[in-house]
């Protein structure tokens, strides 16, 4: 893999909730031009909360930064808005979907490029490359977002960021709740957007065996605290890892009480 | 028809007529609530303040167009401002923090109103001749059919607008996922403040067919509490529902009065609505057309 310039630079990012409830504690994260990077943890290790820091969105859920800063495209972005991180190409998918549940597929694909103030031509275009990546949303492009099944909702989600035309796209669990050929099926075309388009990718991921196998690096988050960190092949061939997260260890009973305890 | 039923059929078209006087009020709540889940108890002190504002320029000899378009003017900027001044910085605060932000607006906006135009009670004549017209033996009020007519032009326009428009998009998106809406990049402030721009003019359309009927005074202010019980039944976030409660509130109160005055009392008018409304809520919390959030089974 070649590695391009950073694109993300995450930098002892400290981030509270409320009156002082510490989600992050000194994290660091790097995220190149071109790179797929897996940002693994369990539960509460502060996933959701690094993602929301970076797209600005912790003020929305109560949360704040306190220390540290974050870098897009050689820019401090600490304390840019969404909107303007958007027109920038940093998009979100957020945690459990979030699509416009009483719009229609098609008008939640179309408000994702409202964002970035694309006009009508540009829009329609836009639609036909997200109806060729996600067939399937193009049959149901008529119902509402809410009605179709999770992985169309997670189609759904993940196509109305792309409509913003994103340089780096940010997921938060894109596999939860969903069937794991319907996961496959998400994370290829993933890929092959990277591939093809080197759209760069920072996907949280519960399901650190299916991060390790799709990205190109993976970070490891514990209790708001970045604790590892390499290429996923060297990850992946460790002992250590191998039995906390993958399963795969002398002790499958042990192992899976790690699992759980890293929410795999 | 006999003449007992013409007079039912008079008294509901009277009755659904002035729902739609309600529904005019209800939908300058829903717009707000809708998209940013502020209940705006100062949409009151905006009616009295858009019909005082334009009956005294109207007074002062301004031509009705001029002083339509002025008031107009005026009642964005009114929006305008409250949503710069009192709401944005209250952004992410509790429902009830905004609620009574909204409290203090009202008094800011009744007495600034009466502090600019005085306290007599003004009369306002839109030009429309009151004399009822006849269909079938029944009586029809003729300013009654103007205002419906006048407020389902309004609402016609705000559906037109929700449903074809790329800020109308924005709009639902908003209201549906707040959240969702910020992550893809909608600028929400810009929203609010075209939705706080919307429900200005809805105020002074209300304000303007309100105080035709009712004189412009300061308990044309009060005309809110008519249209609580209108949100409760038709639920806060439905345009839909406002019109539908509306109709239905204003037949129910008018029904109500006639046929169950005589027996406990009279004045049923004034306080069946609420009783309505309570008996709902107790059923549908939601109302009739609240939302149920769209779910798979």
């Amino acid at each position: 893999m070649t590695a391009g310039r950073d694109l993300l630079r995450v930098e002892a990012l400290e981030a509270v909730y409320g009156d002082g409830v510490r989600a992050l504690s000194r994290v660091d994260l790097t995220v190149r031009e071109g790179e797929i990077v897996a940002l693994a943890g369990s539960n509460g290790a502060g996933k959701t909360t690094l993602l929301r820091a970076v797209s600005h969105l912790l003020p929305a859920s109560g949360g704040r930064i306190v220390a540290g800063r974050v870098s897009y495209a050689g820019r401090d972005v600490t304390r840019t808005r969404t909107d303007a991180l958007v027109r920038g190409g940093l998009v979100g998918v957020l945690e459990g979907r979030h699509c416009f549940r009483s719009l229609s597929v098609e008008e939640n694909l179309v408000a994702g490029g409202l964002g970035r103030g694309s006009g009508r031509s540009d829009l329609r275009a836009d639609l036909q490359r997200i109806y060729a990546l996600f067939p399937r949303l193009a049959q149901k492009r008529g119902l509402p977002a809410g009605l179709v099944s999770g992985g169309e909702q997670q189609m759904t989600a993940i196509g109305r960021a792309l409509m913003g035309r994103p340089r780096l796209l940010v997921l938060d669990e894109p596999s939860m709740g969903l069937a794991p050929k319907v996961t496959d099926e998400i994370y290829a075309i993933l890929v092959g957007l990277n591939r093809a388009e080197g759209l760069t990718l920072l996907v949280a991921e519960q399901n650190v065996a299916l991060a390790l196998r799709h990205a190109h690096r993976c970070v490891v988050l514990e209790t708001g605290r970045s604790v590892l960190e390499g290429p996923a092949r060297a990850l992946r061939a460790r002992d250590d890892i191998r039995r906390l997260y993958l399963g795969q260890g002398p002790e499958p009973r042990a192992a899976d009480g790690a699992l759980a305890a890293a929410g795999c | 028809m006999s003449p007992d039923v013409s007079f039912f059929v008079e008294v509901v078209v009277g009755g659904l007529l002035s729902g739609v006087m309600y529904a005019l009020v209800a939908i300058g709540f829903v717009l707000i609530y809708k998209t940013s889940g502020v209940l705006n108890f100062a949409q009151g002190a905006m009616v009295l303040f858009a019909a005082l504002t334009f009956v005294s320029l109207v007074e002062r000899g301004l031509p009705v167009p001029a002083a339509f378009a002025a008031t107009l003017a005026v009642m964005a900027l009114v929006g305008l401002a409250v949503e710069r001044a009192v709401l944005r910085p209250l952004v992410n605060q509790p429902p009830i923090t905004l609620f009574m932000a909204t409290l203090g607006v009202a008094y800011v906006i009744e007495g600034a109103a009466q502090l600019a135009w005085g306290t007599q009670v003004h009369a306002l004549d839109l030009g429309i001749d009151d004399t009822p017209l006849e269909f079938g033996g029944v009586l029809v009020s003729r300013f009654d059919l103007v205002a419906a007519a006048i407020a389902g032009v309004l609402v016609a326009v705000l559906t037109l607008f929700f449903h074809t428009t790329r800020t109308g998009l924005a709009f639902r998106a908003v209201a549906d996922d707040p959240l969702a809406a910020l992550g893809i990049g909608l600028r929400l402030p810009r929203i609010w403040s075209a939705v706080w721009i919307a429900s200005g003019v809805v105020a002074l359309v209300a304000g303007l067919l309100w105080g035709a009927r009712l004189g412009v005074q300061f308990s044309l202010s009060l005309v809110v509490l008519k249209a609580l019980p209108v949100l409760v039944l038709g639920g806060f976030d439905s345009i839909a529902g406002a019109i539908v409660a509306g109709l239905i509130v204003g037949a129910a109160e008018k029904l109500a009065e006639v046929y169950l005055g005589p027996v406990i009392g009279g004045g049923i008018e004034g306080w069946f609505a609420y009783v309505a409304a309570l008996a709902l809520l107790l059923v549908r919390p939601a109302g009739l057309f609240g939302r149920r959030s769209v779910e798979r089974a």
